[in-house]
């Protein structure tokens, strides 16, 4: 061992040891710090490359278990949700972004390996290094990304989303937003040539499953992003280190983690997940396939499920809202069970199809009440009700708990009841 | 003062366009022409007219013999699925049910998306281990237990893009040129009609 490193083990023993961090004997897996003496595995230096507070114990909740028993070195959790009701101001850390990808883990990928193809329907198809891709001029951008299931009251998550005692996160964590930072995937495409016939682009990942979706080529030069950062760093290996496609505003699963090809075609390809898993059978039989885009959401994450009001006096509500249409234009909160809706204040940077940090002055008088947010977007859709969304489904509101399939954009209202005693609890009904 | 305000409009705005035409680069020398090797090699989705199906065949009797060895642990002996991986057949007529069970027989629109997927991901753990002539036989397979095509029927890059699945046209909008303009489509509230 060198002497450099035995200068900094023992630094840190000791600075641990001042802080507190290893008092007591047992040392919890947060307590990473602190070298391990017996393994002589060597200690993190948090200088270097920082971690939160240990009382900072926030963290994504798998919950869907695809894989019953799940094959040996594979999680069971289909999915990660954010704990979206610890959340402040609007950007999600990259380590607690949602996480879905089919059941797939991320692919160890060296980006000096690694190559973006576009080819296809194009004038001359290219292959871009990563270095390549930096040399383009890149944007910055914030952008929501939620997942078509987010909050869906039936399927693998459906019990998670009407229990009583859901938090936020069991309701609304399939949504994320960031800074995204990458190369507007026009200017790839103007620079290789788009021929005329090219209707739809198909972006692939490299995973073990290689998932692909067909994305209509007016997306695709509209504001689609090649990104490789995400709140100012290298992309996370969870969200499609090095590179993935950014589809603002549309289902997640348009979002092609670990990119590695796109190719220009006349008509979508029509792969397995698109075609057979997202789109949403309604009762008549029929499915509405390619939906896309987002609808206008709200939820409020203080207070909320699984919270603990002290008592009667002031409280801030404070909630994000988010609309794959656009800006979003109004925020409305209700303390009175929907009988009157009052504007709310936005308290963050206001992008389209980005979170919004809203709040709303509360002084709750220690009675049992309920609490409601929605927003209207920039092209005028306004949050629905669940009874709004089972007219334009054409059915019964039950028809959301009922179905065996997963109702996917259920973008309805949240109540969040507040009983004397302060408790807060999933007030959702059908 | 109205007067020069309204002059000075076109006049920014002309230099504006013509600052940003001459800006505009031609990232000369980014990228590189791919070899044909890397093109076949990331070259694997197939679209619906099937044109990019690769040379080889199957039928479902040597199909048969591919899945009970190497898909019938996850999907069961008979197709009917198990805890790890969904079933493949069945499912008639459920799709106006509450419980509808959408399986490649009763749900999926198009038998190139079979071929695709198949030789994209399965086996899982696995994926990538098959050959072509395998994948075309487990499509058969597969298609041959939905009554979609006979025993013997030769699956290849010729016949799997003519069989209409049974629920081709259980889809809406059909015609895949209305799935563009999400406006026209009457989508709203995030939802589409």
């Amino acid at each position: 061992m060198k002497p450099k490193d035995s200068g900094r083990r023992s630094f840190l023993k000791n600075g641990a040891a001042l802080a507190g961090l290893a008092v007591g004997g047992v040392q919890t897996a947060r307590a990473r710090a602190v070298p391990d003496e017996k393994s002589g595995a060597p200690a993190k230096d948090l200088h270097s490359y920082g971690e939160r507070s240990r009382f900072e114990t926030s963290e994504r909740l798998g919950a869907m278990g695809l894989y019953d028993p799940a094959p040996p070195g594979y999680h069971r959790d289909f999915g990660w949700r954010n704990p979206i009701q610890d959340s402040v101001g609007y950007i999600t850390p990259a380590s607690l972004h949602f996480v879905i990808a089919h059941g797939y883990e991320p692919p160890d990928i060296d980006p000096a390996e690694h190559h973006l193809l576009i080819h296809g329907l194009v004038d001359k198809p290219l292959i871009f290094s990563m270095d390549d891709l930096k040399r383009f001029p890149s944007v910055t951008r914030a952008h929501f990304l939620e997942c078509n299931a987010n909050g869906a009251p039936a399927g693998p998550t459906g019990q998670y989303r009407v229990s009583p005692n859901a938090t936020a996160q069991d309701t609304h964590g399939f949504t994320s937003c960031s800074l995204w930072t990458g190369v507007p995937l026009s200017i790839l495409l103007k620079h290789v040539g788009v021929k005329p016939e090219a209707k739809w682009i198909i972006g692939e990942g490299s995973e073990k499953g290689k998932h692909t979706k067909s994305i209509p080529i007016e997306k695709a030069m509209d504001d689609v992003l090649i990104a490789y950062g995400q709140n100012g760093e290298a992309l996370r290996p969870q969200q499609g280190y090095p590179i993935r496609l950014l589809v603002p505003g549309w289902e997640g699963i348009n979002n092609v983690k670990w990119l590695r090809k796109i190719k220009l075609v006349e008509e979508p390809y029509m792969g397995m997940w698109e075609s057979t898993k997202y789109p949403s059978l309604r009762p008549d039989g029929l499915s509405r396939w390619f939906q896309f885009q987002m609808g206008p959401r709200t939820v409020i994450t203080r207070p909320s499920g699984g919270q603990k009001l002290s008592g009667p006096g002031f409280y801030e509500i404070s909630g994000l809202a988010w609309s794959g249409g656009g800006l979003v234009k109004s925020i409305e909160v209700s303390t009175d069970n929907g009988k009157t809706w009052r504007e709310a204040e936005i308290q963050s940077p206001v992008y389209p199809k980005a979170h919004v940090r809203f709040g709303f002055a509360w002084d709750w008088n220690g009675e049992e009440t309920i609490l409601q947010s929605r927003c209207t977007d920039e092209v005028g859709e306004r949050q629905p009700t669940v009874v709004e969304l089972a007219k334009f489904w054409k059915v019964e509101p039950d028809f959301f708990i009922k179905t065996g399939t997963i109702p996917g954009h259920f973008n309805a209202i949240q109540p969040w009841k507040v009983n004397p005693d302060g408790s807060v609890q999933n007030a959702i009904s059908f | 003062m109205r007067f020069h305000f309204k002059l000075l409009v076109p006049a920014v705005a002309l230099a504006a366009c013509v600052s940003a035409a001459a800006q505009t680069p031609d990232y000369k020398n980014v990228g590189r022409p791919p070899t044909a090797q890397e093109v076949q090699a990331l070259d694997i989705a197939i679209g619906t007219d099937g044109k990019e199906l690769p040379p080889g065949s199957g039928n479902a009797k040597t199909g048969g013999i591919v899945f009970a060895q190497k898909c019938a642990a996850c999907h069961g002996e008979n197709q009917e699925g198990s805890a790890q991986a969904p079933a493949l057949v069945g499912g008639k007529d459920t799709l106006t049910t509450l419980h509808p069970k959408m399986t490649v027989g009763s749900y999926w629109p198009f038998a190139t998306t079979v071929f695709d997927y198949i030789r994209r991901a399965m086996p899982r753990f696995q994926e990538g281990s098959l050959k072509v002539d395998e994948v075309y036989s487990l499509t058969a397979f597969i298609l041959y237990r939905n009554s979609i095509i006979k025993e013997d029927d030769v699956i290849d890059a010729a016949t799997l893009p003519k069989i209409k699945m049974p629920n081709r046209d259980g889809f809406v909008p059909q015609n895949t040129d209305e799935i563009h303009d999400w406006k026209k489509r009457g989508c709203k509230l995030g939802h589409c009609p």
